[in-house]
Order: structure tokens, then C-alpha cells, then sequence
């Protein structure tokens, strides 16, 4: 019991959170072309496929042509995958092949920092890369209001719960391979059963709710489809209400079961 | 007047039901360099890691400058620099770009960084290096490297996990150099190593662990005078040689390794010569002994088991 209540501790931090988010922004900065093109191909390609494609054989959704239904789920999900990537394979590479977390913790900043920085860091991706999304639908015709203006900072929102639950996997998974798991039986099906491309009003009532109450990815597409679309319901406020409480569970439990993997 | 800078007082680590390292007191002085000798899972990293404030004690007292590694990790990695057993440079960033990432974690101010970095190419001989990405440095550069990397935040206390472990004989001289120029700069140096002669070499003292206990301290000279005399007679393994060895020194301690005997006696300089001149042994040879030959003395068994 007393192990299980360590793991929900609150961690002492202090501004050296910003140390590992720098030197992976760095990193970054090397190398931003090659991390740019698959970012912006991705959703090209989802749009053109399902939402072209596809979309002539669909009858419009609460009123809205195809497209504009899953464009918004896709800004929501680049946000799942840039940051689940990041804090999964990007991370366990840096902490288990690279040694970097090693070689940092021998400095001023603490482990606690680290593991927070990298899901600051894991955060800015699902910023960066569903902006760009969000360009992309723009540009394929779904129109801009002031509203969109929100989606950027529910990126970073829905990042740092991504980042953190993809870090409590990294703290455990015993070798890179085992990340298969979380991403066929976590991140797939909630990419297809997250109200993304077709309405959660279709599917039984209990598996509507099991969505809800489970699925994050449920949570982020609902809250970005009502800022994409300005149709916001009041139930829109206990989507978002679901990730603020989310979210620091699964920071503090990651930070430390990440102590306890690395901390020997 | 000498002053203590690393004490450590019944310092205990176990991982599970495994010892690693078990009730051991040390002090390190300021100034002087300090070696752990001992063969692989001796507890000598495990002893760094505990000092470096990076792993928690399981029992005992370890305070550096008068503060508890418990309580004061963060000053304590301020004034300590740290070159791992592990190569653990950033393979992301060039050599330059791996100094200047890692002074950012001990806040060093930017201008203040990017000299320091171009001083300390200077003196490990990597600027011509500076832009290179990391991967295509031999091991000797990167263990330079790694090297210059502690040396960012101008440590008072320099931690070396077995600074030369797989170096050819030219780089580890270098390195060996470049550590020996550290100390005389005033900087106390804490090494381990697994090589008698780098131990020579390099400590003003050091200790001997053995299964996670420190089994001798001292002088590297004194230790091996104490121990096995100043000369070692090697001779190669026959029934008959092992005999009238015997019959000769009747006082010596004998033993046999790697199929050759070993044979140590406290009587000065000379006498073995003299020995050697009257019988005729098979591949015998005299030669200084060492602290290898303490070790095999006290732990029973090589150093490099």
C-alpha cells in the first residue's frame, strides 16, 4: 500500500524542467525538415483517402459534408501520436540506448526534472505537429474561425496527457519491442473508436460510454471537433474537465514510476 | 594540514538480497587523488554512484565538504564532475555542441560556456574534432570527450569510473597525463580502475575492494612493500621447482598462478639475484612486485578474474 501511494507523490520541481526540453529542441531544430514532411504528408493523406474518397459515398453528418467531420479528428489525433511516439520509442531510445538520462542526472537537474521535461517536450510535438494538421485542414477547405485560435493550446493540454501515459509505459516495458502492446491495443483502437471517423451515436450505449469514461482520445476529438466546428454543447466542459484531472494523475505516476526504473 | 573532503562512515548498498557494497569507511582528502582498485562487481561504481549523490544509500553516512549526499544532492553535483564507465555522450550533437548542451545543466552562462569548451578542446587535443558528430571519434577521443565533458562546470572533486578501461597504450598515457595536470591544478581526483599500474601511476593512495568490502588501504608503494616485499621471483610450474623453492626460502610465501610460481619474500633487494645465480630454474625471472600481487595475497585469487 505504501508502495502503491509512493507512486502518487508529488514531485519537487523547479525551473530545470526546461533543461531536457531545450536539449530536445535542439535536437529538433537539426534536424526539422526531415521531422516536418511525414507530419504534413500524413494528414494529406487521410483527407484525400477518406475524406475525398470515401467521403462521396457518405451522407453528411449532423449536417456536415464528411470531410469536415474527421477533419478535426485528425488535428486530435496527430496530437495522440506525436506525443505517445515521442514519450514512448523517442524517449526509451534517449533513456535505455542513448544513456542520456544518466548523463543528465549526474548534473543539477534531477530525475524528477528530466522525466517532466521530456513530457513538456512530448506536449510541444502534439503542439507543433497538429498546428500543422490544423494548416492542412485549412487549406483542404474547412473554414478558420476565431475559435481555432484554442486548438493550439488544447494540443499542448492533450500532449502532456498523451506524453505521461506513454511514459508510464516507458517506465515498464522491459525492451523497445514491447511497445507493440500499448499501440495495438491501446493507441489503434482508440484512432478508430474515438468518435473519429464516425459518430459515437452509432455504436451501443455502453460502448458510447466506455469511450467516454476511458478512452482520452474520446475526450480530445470531442473537445477539438466543437472548437473546429463552433457547435460547442455544454457537455464540452466535462470533456475538458476529464483531461485536467487526467492529466497531472498520470504526470505525477509517471515521473515516479520512471524514478523507480531508473534509481537503483 | 590536510583536509577532509569525502567521508564515509559504515556505507552499505544492497540491491535485493545482494550486497554491493558492505559497511565501508573512507575519507578522501582535498587535493589528493584517491583510487578504488578491485575486479568487476567489487562495488567500486556502485561506491561512485553513491558518492556522485546519483544512488541512495541503503545504510551507513557519506557527506562531501560537510554536506550529506541525502540532503544536498543538488549542491553536491554543483561542485563534482563526473566522467562515467559508460559511454553516455549525445550522439545527437556534434563534440562542441555535447560540451555546450551538458554546461547548460549546470546553468554556466552561455560566453562562459563557449570558452570553457574551446579551453578544455584545447586541452584534451580535440579541436580539430570540434564538428564532428560524436559517432565517428575513435574511443580514446570519446573517452577525452567524456573527459572534457566533467570538466564544464570547473569541478572541485573529479570522478573518474575507470577512465582508460579498453584505451590503447598510447591514449591511456594521454589520459593519464591530462589527469595528472587536473591534480596538480588543485583538483581532487576519485578514480577507479581495475589496473594496478594505472593505480600506481595515478593515486597518492588508494583502497582494495573485494565482494563490496575494502580489504587494504594505503600507499600504493607501502602497500605492496607491506605485503610482498619489493621483488617477486617467477618461476615456470615444475613438482621439482615447486620443492627446492620450498627447501629455499623457507620463510617465502608461494604461489602458483597461471601456471607459473610465485614466489614473495620480505628479504631485500639482491638476494633473489643471488639465488637465481647458484640454481637453475626453468623460465625464472625477477621482477618488481605490485599490486596485483597484493591483491592475489589478499583476495586469494587474480586480479583479473
Amino acid at each position: 500500500m505504501a508502495n502503491i501511494i509512493a507512486l502518487f507523490r508529488v514531485p519537487k520541481l523547479s525551473y530545470r524542467v526546461w533543461k531536457t526540453w531545450m536539449r530536445n529542441k535542439d535536437v529538433f531544430m537539426k534536424t526539422y525538415k526531415t521531422n516536418f514532411l511525414p507530419s504534413l504528408l500524413e494528414p494529406v493523406l487521410y483527407l484525400l483517402a477518406l475524406g475525398f474518397g470515401l467521403g462521396g459515398f457518405v451522407q453528411p453528418i449532423n449536417g456536415q459534408p464528411y470531410i469536415q467531420f474527421i477533419a478535426p479528428a485528425l488535428v486530435a489525433v496527430s496530437m495522440m501520436f506525436s506525443s505517445f511516439y515521442e514519450c514512448t520509442f523517442a524517449s526509451f531510445v534517449r533513456m535505455y540506448y542513448q544513456k542520456t538520462f544518466d548523463a543528465i542526472i549526474a548534473t543539477p537537474v534531477s530525475i524528477e526534472e528530466v522525466i517532466t521535461g521530456e513530457i513538456l517536450w512530448g506536449a510541444t510535438k502534439s503542439l507543433i505537429n497538429s498546428s500543422i494538421v490544423l494548416g492542412v485542414i485549412i487549406i483542404f477547405g474547412v473554414p478558420p474561425t476565431p475559435l481555432f485560435l484554442l486548438i493550439p493550446p488544447l494540443s499542448f493540454l492533450v500532449g502532456l496527457l498523451f506524453s505521461s501515459i506513454a511514459m508510464c509505459f516507458t517506465a515498464i516495458v522491459p525492451n523497445i519491442d514491447s511497445f507493440n502492446y500499448p499501440n495495438f491495443l491501446f493507441i489503434t483502437p482508440m484512432f478508430l473508436l474515438s468518435g473519429t471517423f464516425f459518430p459515437l451515436t452509432s455504436m451501443p450505449e455502453l460502448v458510447q460510454t466506455l469511450a467516454q469514461v476511458f478512452l482520452p482520445l474520446t475526450n480530445a476529438v470531442t473537445v477539438t471537433r466543437a472548437l473546429a466546428s463552433g457547435n460547442i454543447q455544454l457537455s464540452v466542459l466535462l470533456n475538458l474537465v476529464w483531461i485536467l484531472i487526467v492529466t497531472p494523475i498520470f504526470v505525477v505516476l509517471s515521473i515516479n514510476l520512471m524514478k523507480k526504473r531508473l534509481i537503483k | 594540514m590536510t583536509e577532509i573532503l569525502v567521508k564515509a562512515e559504515n556505507l552499505t548498498k544492497k540491491f535485493g538480497a545482494l550486497i554491493a557494497v558492505d559497511n565501508i569507511n573512507f575519507e578522501i582528502f582535498k587535493g589528493e587523488s584517491f583510487g578504488f582498485l578491485g575486479p568487476n562487481g567489487a562495488g567500486k561504481t556502485t561506491t561512485m554512484r553513491m558518492i556522485q549523490s546519483v544512488s541512495p544509500l541503503t545504510e551507513g553516512k557519506l557527506t562531501l565538504a560537510g554536506m550529506n549526499v541525502k540532503d544536498n544532492s543538488r549542491e553536491i553535483k554543483c561542485m563534482i564532475g563526473v566522467a562515467p564507465q559508460e559511454d553516455n555522450l549525445d550522439p545527437d550533437f556534434t563534440v562542441f555542441q555535447n560540451l555546450i548542451a551538458y554546461s547548460r545543466y549546470f546553468d554556466v552562462p552561455k560566453e562562459k560556456a563557449k570558452n570553457k569548451a574551446e579551453e578544455l578542446l584545447n586541452f584534451l587535443q580535440l579541436e580539430e574534432k570540434r564538428d564532428v558528430i560524436i559517432t565517428s571519434l575513435s574511443g580514446g577521443m570519446r573517452r577525452r570527450l567524456i573527459l572534457a565533458r566533467a570538466l564544464m562546470n570547473e569541478p572541485q572533486i573529479l570522478i573518474l569510473d575507470e577512465p582508460t578501461t579498453g584505451l590503447d597504450p598510447q591514449a591511456r598515457h594521454l589520459i593519464w597525463t591530462k589527469i595528472r595536470s587536473l591534480k596538480n591544478q588543485g583538483v581532487t581526483v576519485i578514480l577507479t580502475t581495475h589496473y594496478m599500474d594505472e593505480a600506481a601511476q595515478l593515486c597518492d593512495r588508494i583502497t582494495i575492494m573485494d565482494n563490496g568490502k575494502i580489504i587494504e588501504k594505503g600507499k600504493p608503494s607501502d602497500m605492496v612493500k607491506k605485503h610482498v616485499g619489493e621483488e617477486v621471483l617467477e618461476v615456470i610450474y615444475s613438482k621439482e621447482s615447486m620443492d627446492c623453492l620450498k627447501n629455499t626460502f623457507p620463510e617465502a610465501r608461494i604461489d602458483v598462478v597461471d601456471e607459473k610460481i610465485h614466489v614473495f619474500t620480505q628479504k631485500p633487494r639482491g638476494i633473489l639475484a643471488k639465488v637465481l645465480e647458484e640454481t637453475s630454474f626453468k623460465g625464472a625471472a625477477i621482477r618488481d612486485s605490485n599490486l596485483e600481487d597484493v591483491f592475489l595475497k589478499l583476495a586469494g585469487r587474480s586480479l583479473k578474474d
